[in-house]
């Protein structure tokens, strides 16, 4: 049905569509708006196709190669480069190819919002320009096998993401949190490339698999892994490197903010990645996955009581993603301080990893759902300050349902998608350590107690002077929220479809790191 | 000792750096400070790939099998391109800054700090 051409390049699809695509939109719109607009949604709807046919693969062949330039493209290691994968290899298994989907998924729907959401701003032809090589550089970091390329994507997603925060100017007050932004993952970036050299100088490989192949935990090790957690808990937002998010997060273009957060979350898969991947067993996990959980249990903290006093809806939301992230942090990192201990980690261990990945595709979705929902209102009443919205429940009925689902799901409630993940946090976590599992359902409390306060002032009441003309958003506005709405609750309805089929492969292929090593390798 | 001038240097650059960064309040000297943080990495790697005696792997020359490995120079060369983009960035957002705020003080750009 599918030629075979574009199966065995389809990983190298993912990034070379969204790329070129990203490079012609200019071009293309010089003939017209509505071109430029059609481009970009075929360039966006292709990569979305491709992202499924390579997650397809990966769920049902197993993990894929894709070596660039060489004549296979399964040849990882070349019969003349005495055993050394030389070439920039993709390797996609199971925890990608979740990644993968997320990320279009996300992606599309956010096009599809944007699409409307931004028409009347000007300088459009570099905003889709660089929404797409941001679309391209998240979709690399997390199909990547090679740590450098890694680097490369990360520091494309954070000049791109930059450059789309400040995309608003507003009196400048978006560039001071695109400053921000940049600022802190270029530091970030230059600290990744710090651990990079160190692990190179000692193993002379770049390939994770073959790093995880020799890694011994030498003093050097144990620095790379300090500046690599510390720059990417810095890119993904957790505590106490939050400070950018907020800002960032409340200054983009609403369509941004909700990609913005699938970019924070490659970041968090970037740590996952080489902490269970590149580490593995090697690492002195107990006290990795300590720090892993202090910092998941003080972002849930910290985000959740900042957030409360927020008077900007996009500036209270963004404290939330800092408060979810956490939960991810939590989940994951008890997988990961459980991870030397097979009965342990059976027993709960990867409960609270399937947990916390499925957490990463929830919070993609609702979070997105609830910053699309955020952009909508901002798009009719122009302004982002609660106190000046207020009655808008009979004007914009469908934001106002899309609000409630991704309110009910970020709190947990049955049958959201959050609920399915937070409660298999909550048990899982509750067999490790109580007291966590307390402080992660407080944090949920808090976080129902905040989408209230935010309900009530937006819809509720009698419409504000000013606010009587406010209509429902435009139709492909709704459109991109209908789409994540559905998979928030479909996802919230049939949790076990989700967790087995999606969740499960991916959190056993983040702790087998024996296999993803024999994936590239080959049987070594 | 005299082999490890070039991560001595590294060390220092990085110190210098991470404290402009940290200690000046000026955004174009917090940049600058960026800069030499990423100098600092790229003479690191540059470093690491110095093999005595290696043999540049330029094909027309080469008199033996065994060259020198080119990656540690790839990487730099790309990490160089990276870092350029970034300093356009960040002085192009800085430009703005000026613009609208009137200064480059970040003590005095706080707009969004609640």
């Amino acid at each position: 049905m599918i030629p075979g051409y574009i199966t065995t390049n389809a990983p190298a699809l993912l990034i070379a569509v969204p790329l070129l695509g990203a490079f012609l939109s200019p071009l293309i719109g010089k003939i017209s708006r509505d071109a430029r607009a059609l481009w970009v949604l075929a360039v966006m709807t292709l990569t979305a196709l491709i992202g499924y046919l390579v997650a397809f693969l990966v769920y049902t062949e197993g993990t894929l190669l894709y070596v660039f330039g060489a004549t296979n493209a399964t040849l990882a290691v070349p019969p003349d480069s005495g055993g050394i994968p030389i070439r920039i290899i993709f390797t996609l298994d199971a925890m990608s190819a979740l990644m993968v989907t997320i990320a279009v998924t996300v992606g599309f729907a956010v096009i599809l919002y944007s699409l409307s959401s931004d028409s009347r701003r000007s300088g459009l032809e570099a905003y889709y320009t660089i929404f797409l090589l941001m679309i391209g550089a998240i979709l690399g970091m997390v199909s990547t096998g090679d740590l450098f390329n890694f680097f490369v994507f990360l520091e494309i997603s954070s000049l791109a993401s930059a450059g789309l925060v400040a995309y608003k100017v507003e009196k400048g007050r978006a560039v001071e949190a695109g400053l921000k932004y940049l600022l802190v993952s270029t530091i970030g970036g230059i600290f990744f490339l710090f651990a990079i050299g160190i692990l190179y100088g000692q193993y002379n490989a770049l390939n994770m698999a073959m790093l995880a192949d020799m890694i011994q935990w030498t003093p050097l090790d144990k620095l790379a892994l300090v500046l690599v957690v510390a720059a990417l808990a810095a890119k993904c937002g957790a505590v106490p490197m939050h400070f950018w998010t907020p800002d960032a997060y409340s200054m983009a273009p609403s369509a941004v903010t909700a990609m913005l957060v699938v970019a924070s979350q490659a970041s968090l898969y970037g740590l996952f990645r080489i902490c269970f991947t590149l580490y593995g067993i090697t690492l002195n996990y107990a006290t990795i996955g300590w720090v892993i959980i202090i910092l998941g249990i003080l972002s849930m903290i910290i985000g959740v009581t900042m957030a409360i006093p927020q008077k900007d809806i996009k500036r209270l939301m963004a404290y939330h993603a800092v408060s979810q992230t956490g939960y991810m942090l939590l989940g994951v990192g008890v997988g990961l301080a459980v991870l030397g201990d097979q009965a342990l980690l059976n027993s709960y261990g990867m409960t609270a990893m399937e947990g916390g990945i499925f957490h990463i595709f929830n919070h993609a979705m609702y979070k997105g759902l609830l910053f699309l929902t955020a952009g909508a209102i901002i798009y009719q009443v122009g302004t982002s300050d609660l106190n000046r919205m207020g009655g808008l429940g009979h004007r914009m009925k469908w934001t106002m349902i899309f609000f409630i689902i991704g309110a009910l799901a970020i709190a947990g409630i049955p049958p959201f998608n959050g609920f399915a993940s937070k409660f298999l946090i909550y048990e899982s976590v509750f067999a490790f350590s109580p007291l966590l599992s307390i402080i992660a359902m407080v944090v949920s409390i808090l976080t129902l107690a905040s989408f209230v306060k935010v309900f009530h002032s937006v819809f509720m009441g009698p419409p504000l002077p000013g606010n009587e003309q406010v209509r429902e958003a435009p139709r492909t506005m709704l459109i991109g929220m209908t789409i994540l709405a559905a998979i928030v609750i479909i996802s919230g309805v049939f949790p076990e479809f989700f967790v087995q089929n999606l969740i499960a492969p991916a959190a056993h292929a983040l702790t087998d790191q024996a296999g993803y090593i024999s994936a590239v390798l080959g049987g070594a | 000792m005299f082999w490890n001038l070039p991560y001595i240097a590294v060390v220092l650059l990085s110190v210098i750096g991470l404290a402009t960064i940290l200690l000046k309040r000026n955004l174009i000297k917090i940049f600058l400070g960026v800069s030499i943080l990423t100098s600092a990495v790229n003479l690191f790697i540059i470093a690491l790939g110095y093999r005595e005696g290696g043999i540049a792997p330029i094909y027309t020359y080469a008199v033996s099998e065994n060259m020198v490995m080119a990656t540690p120079q790839a990487l730099t060369l790309t990490s160089i391109v990276i870092g350029v983009a970034t300093s356009a960035l960040m002085l192009s957002f800085a430009v703005i800054i000026y613009k609208t705020y009137g200064t480059v003080n970040v003590d005095e750009i706080k707009e969004l700090k609640e």
